[in-house]
């Protein structure tokens, strides 16, 4: 079988590549360029990158002695992840641009243009099972990113193939030593990648400015706090508020609503969600009978939750959640999973949270 | 394995290889006074002159240096420094657009930091620079410090009167550094008769080793160094002499420029059927630079010649990096033409420069045939060129 490997650079999707070398696959590296950020991207008469993770990616490309290219994707990213990062934002809602960049770049511009030009699939080091078309949770509950992989579709699913959904992290970083991979002990990546110092919130007030406005408390309607710009908050936050409240009591964040610029918060009573409700789903594979008891996972790093679902208005779902939640933010996927402790948690699918 | 990429680098010569093992085999610092040093000190001046004398320079004007980039960097910051400091007037740089990089970003990192002024001469749309363009850019030349104009074109091959331009230049007491790394061995390069001021040739482009070059430079031309040292290299360049490679530097150039006519007669013919073939196959493909019908020595009656070896071409709605990903898997070795160090391709400058859409300038590829080039090579092109650009036109759509 031909297949693209897709090489961040990092631990993951070298060993990635590795195994699929070992499994007699013909395999070709590609670095995806895409940060837009001109901090890591060289600008200038050649106009080209120096990222140090490209290098990366070729030694290991080099060692494996499989073609390596490097493909240009910063202008579709800067549209279809950063844009929509920044537009997301700018509504009060709550994205997750990995998961943008999963379903929009890495399975819909690379795996369609490696199917294009003559691959059968693409290979990437995300941490998910993948069998018989079926998406999984990761062996490594901890590493598991099946979260920010529900998005796809079937289609997508049969071009892609995820070699570690089967090992630990540690079993990754074990190969790459053994292999003698430079990248073997290459810390992990956590932040978003294209707000390198992490301060997600200067980014967004670099692009979007400065609108100040209240911070309300949902209980008294009082105004207990100002704000520099909602794009600063998320649905269930509680920390950095920088609110003043006489009882002590902690306060999340309840709502935001651009027009206004009013930040709502209330007490941990007030922050609880028993139903949410979803845009139009996508499914990893059939669409299942409604209603459906399943378990739901509200944002990348939390656990699921049991629920049962049902139809919503416009083609959308209602999620009922057995016990409720804080921290529903619109704008972040409801991954719905079938658990399997044998298998692996089934990936169902998914609905952008409504709001 | 098809190698269409001796622009980039060509095969090391046999006669080199031998040249350069047997000088590995000896120890001497060229500047140590024992035997050990004059033997290593004979062998780099037998090879100065060697080189001077294939040329058509002077030994006492050969800069050995670390290659191309090297000598293009020395003579374009060194001579805008020497000439300023002659004449604090002199600030302007005149510049063909289509330079190689290491003349590009030398100039735009001189007006950065040095307060350069560069004015860009205006191309033909085949990538010559004319004597009238030359003519228009320096003016009165009073306050220019150097002009730098490519000999030859390294992405589409053009060729360039290097001798009209520099009595242009001269005419207004103007040096005229030209970059002739893919001109040496190809067409006729005489410095002497060129009446260029300073010349940068390579080893690694005419079956030399990498890391070795020259600069040729007039005796009567003050330039400032980059290197401070030891002064070996005139005081100009500093850096204790790498013999084995300047030897194999000389029988290089000696070897390539010896069997010139002779090799760019078969590579104009095995290059005129490449192009033919291609063009018989993806109808559309189009030749980028100058036209084929070029004379042997890179020049043709009326208009610019190129070189013997090179066939650029642009496939419309192909991306150049799929196809060269799609003939790379198919054993078949060629160029965007410009890369960089991350492997981003990019529009060609060159292609940008003489006026090519950006379409035309992404989807481009540079074939160039070299020593080693046979029928054979052509022909594994020819065979999987058109579906090659199908599907990379296929891949292209939607984008």
């Amino acid at each position: 079988m031909r297949v693209l490997a897709a090489m961040s650079g990092g631990v993951d999707s070298a060993v990635a590549a590795a195994l699929a070398v070992d499994a007699g696959h013909d395999v070709t590296g590609v670095h995806l360029a895409l940060s837009p950020d001109r901090q890591t991207l060289r600008s200038g008469a050649r106009g080209c990158c120096s990222v140090e993770d490209a290098h990366d990616a070729r030694r290991v490309a080099d060692e494996l002695g499989i073609p390596f290219y490097v493909w240009d994707l910063a202008e579709r990213f800067t549209e279809d992840v950063v844009d929509d990062f920044v537009a997301e934002y700018a509504a009060g809602r709550t994205p997750n641009p990995c998961l943008r960049c999963n379903e929009r770049i890495k399975f819909t511009a690379v795996l369609d243009r490696a199917l294009a030009l003559g691959f059968d699939a693409v290979v990437t080091g995300h941490h998910a099972r993948l069998a018989d078309g079926r998406l999984r949770r990761s062996v490594d509950a901890a590493k598991d990113q099946s979260y920010v992989l529900g998005v796809l579709t079937a289609e997508q699913l049969a071009g892609a193939r995820f070699p570690l959904g089967s090992m630990t992290k540690e079993r990754v970083r074990a190969i790459a030593a053994e292999r003698g991979f430079a990248v073997a002990t290459k810390p992990d990546s956590h932040d978003i990648c294209f707000i390198p110092d992490g301060d997600t919130r200067g980014f967004l007030t670099r692009r979007l400015g400065v609108h100040p406005g209240p911070v309300v408390d949902a209980a008294t309607g009082a105004t207990v706090g100002t704000h520099e710009g909602t794009h600063g908050f998320t649905v269930g936050q509680r920390r950095g508020l920088g609110i003043a409240v006489g009882d002590q009591r902690p306060r999340y964040v309840l709502a935001i609503e651009p027009l206004t610029r009013t930040v709502t918060v209330g007490t941990a009573d007030l922050a609880g969600v028993a139903e949410v409700p979803t845009a139009p789903p996508t499914w990893t594979g059939p669409a299942p009978e409604l209603p459906l008891r399943a378990e739901v996972q509200l944002r990348a790093h939390s656990a699921a939750v049991a629920c049962t679902v049902t139809a919503g208005d416009g083609g959308g779902l209602v999620i009922a959640l057995d016990e409720a939640q804080r921290g529903v933010a619109p704008g972040q996927s409801a991954v719905l999973y079938a658990p399997d402790p044998v298998r692996g948690d089934l990936v169902l699918g998914q609905g952008t949270v409504a709001g | 394995m098809t190698y269409l990429d001796h622009a980039a680098t060509t095969p090391v010569l046999p006669e080199v290889l031998a040249a350069m093992t047997e000088q590995w085999g000896r120890v001497g610092n060229a500047s140590s006074l024992h035997a050990g040093g004059r033997a290593a000190r004979r062998a780099a001046e037998q090879s100065r002159e060697r080189l001077a004398e294939a040329l058509g320079a002077r030994p006492s004007e050969v800069l050995f240096t670390g290659g191309g980039t090297e000598s293009d960097n020395l003579a374009v910051k060194g001579l805008f420094w020497a000439r300023r400091e002659a004449d604090s007037r002199r600030r302007r740089l005149v510049v063909s657009p289509a330079e190689h990089h290491a003349v590009l970003d030398s100039a735009e990192w001189l007006a950065k930091h040095e307060g350069a002024e560069i004015t860009w001469l205006s191309l033909e749309s085949t990538g010559r620079v004319t004597p009238d363009a030359l003519a228009d850019a320096l003016g009165d030349g009073s306050d220019v410090a150097v002009a730098s104009v490519m000999w030859a074109n390294n992405e589409i091959g053009t060729v360039s009167d290097v001798a009209a331009l520099a009595a242009v230049a001269h005419a207004v007491g103007v040096p005229l550094h030209t970059d002739a790394v893919q001109a040496v061995g190809q067409v006729p390069v005489d410095f002497t008769a060129s009446g260029v001021d300073a010349l940068t040739m390579t080893g690694h482009k005419l079956g030399g080793p990498m890391g070795a070059g020259a600069l040729l430079l007039r005796r009567d031309l003050e330039c400032t160094p980059l290197l401070h040292g030891g002064g070996q290299e005139r005081d100009v360049r500093s850096g204790t002499l790498d013999v084995p490679a300047i030897v194999g530097l000389a029988v290089a150039a000696t070897t390539a420029v010896t069997s010139r006519a002779e090799r760019a007669a078969r590579l104009s013919a095995l290059r005129d059927r490449l192009v033919a073939g291609v063009l018989e196959q993806v109808p559309d493909a189009q030749l980028n630079g100058a036209p084929l019908d070029g004379l042997l020595d890179g020049t043709a009656a009326g208009g610019p010649g190129r070189l013997p070896g090179n066939a650029h071409l642009s496939f419309p709605g192909a991306e150049g990096d799929a196809l060269l990903m799609l003939l790379d898997a198919r054993g078949i070795e060629c160029s965007t033409g410009s890369a960089c160090s991350a492997g981003v391709a990019r529009p060609s400058h060159v292609l940008t420069a003489v006026g090519a859409a950006a379409d035309r300038a992404r989807s481009s590829l540079r074939f160039s045939l070299g020593s080693t080039s046979t029928d054979d090579d052509v022909d594994a092109l020819l065979a999987v060129i058109a579906p090659v650009v199908e599907r990379a036109r296929r891949a292209g759509r939607g984008r």
